[in-house]
Formats: C-alpha cells, sequence, structure tokens
C-alpha cells in the first residue's frame, strides 16, 4: 500500500519537475534571442555603414581620406580627407571632459558625502532631469546666450567655436557623470570610512584617499559613458561651434565635428556618389571610435572590478 | 576596587541618544590603564554604543546626543572646540568585520602615518615592519606586502588592521567585537595577540562572548539595557557576580 502511494507520488513529482524544465528551458531560450537580436541589430548596423561606407575607396584612396586635412566634396577639385573633422570631434570631446570630469566628481562626491538627505533628494533628480533637455534646445542656449558671452570675454568676433562646443558637451555629459559616480562613492561600504576616520583622518583626507579610490571603477565607467555621448552628440555642437570642416588652430577656432558634417550634409547629397558613400564611411570611424571607447572602459572595470 | 592600577579613561553619567531612544543611561565607569576591559552583555544593550562614544565615532551619525563627560588623561572628550581628528589618532579602533582598505598590505598600515604627515621611506617602511609584527603577521606577509589586502585570509585581514591602528601609535585600543567573523584558530590567534598588546596598551574590548571575555581580560563590565549594571575585576564577575542579573546572563539564562 504504501509503496504504491508513495511511487505515485514519485511520478507526480517528476511530472513537475518535467514541466518545471520545460518552462525553463523556455524561459532561457526567450532571453536568448533577446540578447541575439541586440548583437544582430549591432551587427547590422556595421553591415550597412561598411556596405555603404567602403565605395568610397574606388574613388578616394585610404590614405587620402585618414591622412589629409582637405574636407571639400562638393569643389571642384574635390577633397574627401576626414583628419580635421577628427581632430575637431576629438578636441569638443577632450574639452568637455577637461570641464566636465572634475565638476562631475566633486557634485558627486558632495551628493554622496557631504549633502544632506533632503538637499540630496532634491539636487539628484534636478541633476537627472538636465539629461532629459534635448540636444537641440541646449545648442539654442549656446548660440545665444553662451556664444556672445564668449565673444565678449576673449574679444572675438565670433563666439561659435571649440570651447563653447566643449562646454555644452561638458553639460549634457554631467548628468551621467554625476548620477553613476555618486551611486559609486555611495556604493563604497560605510567601514571603509569609519576605519579611516578612527585613524585620525578628516573627512577630506578619508574621501580623497579612500572613498574616491574605492569607488574608481565605477567612477571610471561614468566618464566612460560621458565621453560616448560626447562624441556621439550631434546637434549642439552642430549650432555651437561655427561649421568650418578645419583644423582646430586655438580653443577659439570654429570648428566642424564628424557627426555634424554627416548631419548637415546627409540631407543633400546626391543619392550613391562618391559624397553619399563618404559620410557612411565617416560614420563607420565614428562607430569603431565609440566601440573602442566602450571596450576600454569595460577592461578597466573588469581590471578594478576584481581587485575589490 | 581599581585603587592598584592608573585610570586611563573615567567616564561621568554618559548618557547617550539616538533621537528619543535613550541608548546609555547614566554610564559611570573607570578603565585602568595598560589593562584589559571587557564589555559584555546581551545584543542591544549598549555595549557597542559605549565603545564608540571613547573615540567619538557616534558623531558620524545624525541625530544622536551625548550628555556626561568622558576624560582621557583626565581631559574631556567632549569639551567644546576639542579637535576630534587629534583625538582620534590617540585611539586605535578595530571594527567587527575585517576592514581592510582595497588597497596592498603596505598602504594599508602606511596609510595612518602618511596621512599623519609622515614622508620619509624609510621611517614608514620601519612603521609598516614594526607594526606588521606588533600584529603578530609580519613573518605571513613580509614577502608580499605589495599585494592586495583583499586576498589574505580573514584572521589575517583582522591582524592587517589591528597593525593599522597601531601604526599611528595610539594608547588606547578600541575593539569592536573583533573576532566575531573568525573562525576559532584566527580568533585563538587574536586573544593571543590582544593579551600581548596590553603591555602598552589601555584595551577596551566589546565581546558577543563571554568565555573570550573571561580568558583574556583583567576587568569586566556587564551591560544591560544600557547600564552598566556590574563592574569589577573578570575573576570576581565570573565567580561572585554581586549582581542577581550578572549572575543570570553569566550563567546563561538569558543572552
Amino acid at each position: 500500500m504504501t509503496d504504491l502511494r508513495l511511487e505515485q507520488e514519485e511520478i507526480e513529482i517528476s511530472k513537475k519537475d518535467k514541466l518545471t524544465k520545460y518552462k525553463e528551458k523556455g524561459l532561457k531560450i526567450f532571453f536568448l534571442l533577446n540578447g541575439i537580436l541586440a548583437i544582430i541589430v549591432l551587427a547590422g548596423i556595421f553591415y550597412l555603414l561598411l556596405s555603404e561606407g567602403l565605395p568610397t575607396f574606388e574613388e578616394v584612396s585610404i590614405r587620402e581620406f585618414f591622412t589629409s586635412f582637405r574636407w571639400n566634396p562638393t569643389s571642384r577639385n574635390p577633397g574627401y580627407g576626414i583628419l580635421s573633422l577628427v581632430i575637431s570631434t576629438l578636441a569638443v570631446t577632450i574639452g568637455a571632459l577637461l570641464f566636465s570630469v572634475p565638476v562631475g566628481i566633486a557634485a558627486a562626491a558632495y551628493l554622496a558625502e557631504v549633502a544632506r538627505p533632503k538637499e540630496r533628494e532634491i539636487l539628484k533628480p534636478v541633476i537627472e532631469i538636465l539629461a532629459s533637455i534635448p540636444s537641440v534646445v541646449i545648442g539654442f542656449l549656446g548660440i545665444v546666450l553662451l556664444g556672445p558671452i564668449i565673444a565678449r570675454t576673449f574679444g572675438l568676433s565670433n563666439g561659435l567655436n571649440v570651447i563653447n562646443g566643449s562646454i555644452l558637451l561638458g553639460v549634457m555629459a554631467l548628468p551621467t557623470i554625476i548620477s553613476i559616480s555618486e551611486d559609486a562613492i555611495s556604493a563604497v561600504p560605510k567601514e571603509y570610512k569609519e576605519a579611516s576616520l578612527a585613524l585620525g583622518t578628516n573627512r577630506w583626507h578619508t574621501l580623497v584617499k579612500v572613498t574616491i579610490p574605492a569607488a574608481l571603477s565605477g567612477i571610471t565607467a561614468a566618464i566612460m559613458l560621458g565621453m560616448g555621448r560626447a562624441i556621439g552628440e550631434t546637434m549642439a555642437v552642430l549650432m555651437a561651434t561655427g561649421n568650418a570642416p578645419a583644423v582646430p588652430r586655438s580653443i577659439f577656432s570654429s570648428i566642424r565635428t564628424m557627426t555634424a558634417t554627416i548631419a548637415i550634409e546627409l540631407g543633400e547629397v546626391p543619392f550613391n556618389t562618391t559624397h553619399y558613400h563618404s559620410l557612411f564611411a565617416i560614420g563607420a570611424v565614428l562607430f569603431v571610435m565609440t566601440f573602442l571607447v566602450n571596450l576600454v572602459s569595460d577592461l578597466v572595470l573588469h581590471k578594478y572590478g576584481e581587485g575589490e | 576596587m581599581l585603587q592598584n592600577s592608573k585610570e586611563k579613561i573615567v567616564i561621568k553619567d554618559l548618557n547617550f541618544f539616538y533621537n528619543d531612544f535613550q541608548a546609555l543611561k547614566n554610564i559611570d565607569l573607570k578603565v585602568p590603564a595598560e589593562k584589559i576591559t571587557a564589555l559584555i552583555g546581551p545584543s542591544g544593550c549598549g555595549k557597542s554604543t559605549f565603545l564608540r562614544t571613547l573615540n567619538r565615532m557616534n558623531d558620524l551619525i545624525d541625530c544622536t546626543k551625548v550628555k556626561g563627560e568622558v576624560l582621557i588623561d583626565g581631559h574631556n572628550i567632549y569639551q567644546k572646540g576639542l579637535d576630534v581628528v587629534e583625538l582620534r589618532k590617540q585611539i586605535g579602533m578595530v571594527f567587527q568585520d575585517p576592514n581592510p582598505f582595497p588597497k596592498s598590505i603596505y598602504d594599508n598600515v602606511a596609510y595612518g602615518p602618511k596621512a599623519h604627515g609622515i614622508k620619509n621611506k624609510e621611517v614608514l617602511d620601519q612603521i609598516v615592519e614594526d607594526s606588521l609584527k606588533a600584529a603578530a603577521l609580519w613573518d605571513e606577509v613580509k614577502d608580499r606586502l605589495d599585494k592586495s589586502a583583499m586576498d589574505i585570509s580573514g584572521g589575517q585581514q583582522q591582524r592587517l588592521c589591528i597593525a593599522r591602528a597601531l601604526a599611528v601609535n595610539p594608547d588606547i585600543l578600541l575593539m569592536d567585537e573583533p573576532t566575531s567573523a573568525l573562525d576559532p584558530i584566527a580568533t585563538a590567534k587574536i586573544e593571543e595577540l590582544i593579551k600581548d598588546l596590553k603591555e602598552d596598551y589601555t584595551i577596551v574590548i566589546v565581546t558577543h562572548s563571554m568565555q573570550q571575555a573571561a580568558r583574556v581580560s583583567d576587568y569586566t563590565a556587564f551591560f544591560l539595557l544600557g547600564e552598566v549594571i556590574e563592574h569589577g575585576p573578570t575573576e570576581k564577575i565570573f565567580e561572585r557576580p554581586a549582581d542577581e542579573r550578572t549572575e543570570d546572563y553569566i550563567t546563561g539564562r538569558f543572552g
């Protein structure tokens, strides 16, 4: 009797087990497909950029494309060198980071370590709202507000230049940098801080020597994400940097970034011409640049992540 | 009771509040110099809170209030205008869970002296070596001082934390359940170390284990619901407690 009942129970349990197994398998496949979809989209974009961009090199030599400073596809003697565009993009990106990294980390440290809970409750959402301002609005502010101020301060005829674009991009990268750095600093165990304070160090020393180093991987990720944002940003830099495809000679030069070039020219370029293909080639180069930034930040995260 | 030894810390009518909750009530206690004083009592009795009033670590918590006096070498550490940072240089602290910084073993020990302005490499090397030796860790780590402190065992980490505290040359060592996260062998090592350290330091140790208090301490204070119920030489507390509640706790009737 009892044996029989036990057997029946066992059969029921194994049925249930099978059901759970199928369910789990199904879920696994579902998530796998989603993951694969993201990869397919990514690969598709890269394929598109390459297939549309590569025909450029039927007429333009690879050497000219990467090493010439002259970008002038509509001239009678067209130039397809993107070097000045790349340098311009790097210039505003580095300028933006020079401004937004110190300010962003300081703000994050203030929010995480100094601000009272009430101040944080107000400040953090406000900073995150900053991220949702459309970039065209920021570009607009660059033209009507920041441009004239820069022109007046430095006695220039025109305030639309590298420094204007850098400041705007910096402002746009700030919310990302502050928000993610703040999370990283807040996540540092309070035991580290207590140990440091108990050794007779002040709060400032503890912050600089213990808390921020312990949060470094998160802060690095924040900076890289901010940088990714700055490299890829189009509208604000298009409006605020003066639209001149030339190598910047100083921070007061007008320039044009890679993104701005694509945005301006793609709408008017005749289909399937070398000019058309070259814009896709620029896109591919940009893609590789942001990919490298993300890759480096990933490597940094892993390296520091293991140490903790 | 304590006539024979010098008093290092004297606590007079100390009260401590978290918001409206009174965590410590009218504490009067004398901690003799260069002896080990153990604080025992059930969880939530205020022994850790009390320990943290001795180097003002409770200042870091919002909405707390202190009334009364804590005299160290005759000076009230709660007087106005006192430099808390200076105070904490004098008092080392070891925490419940080993909490080395995510830095190298060397940098952990050198952290305090560096913060206090010692830059000379040879002086720092000597301090690191002396501190690690004093914490009975030198032989185990001398060949890998530049390795991360996160890679050594929990017991070694705790001894590293003791070395780190010793490196700033304090007079007093506060220990907040320093072995509660460790296995018996590591615990025995730390207890041995604590006994050696009392020659040079005044030690106050909070412990969850009565056996530990009996093994290592010279004096014991029994805390209950924020009050000191009884305080005296460890032998007396464990063998002839004066208060019924102390006896009940020690014999394991509650805890």
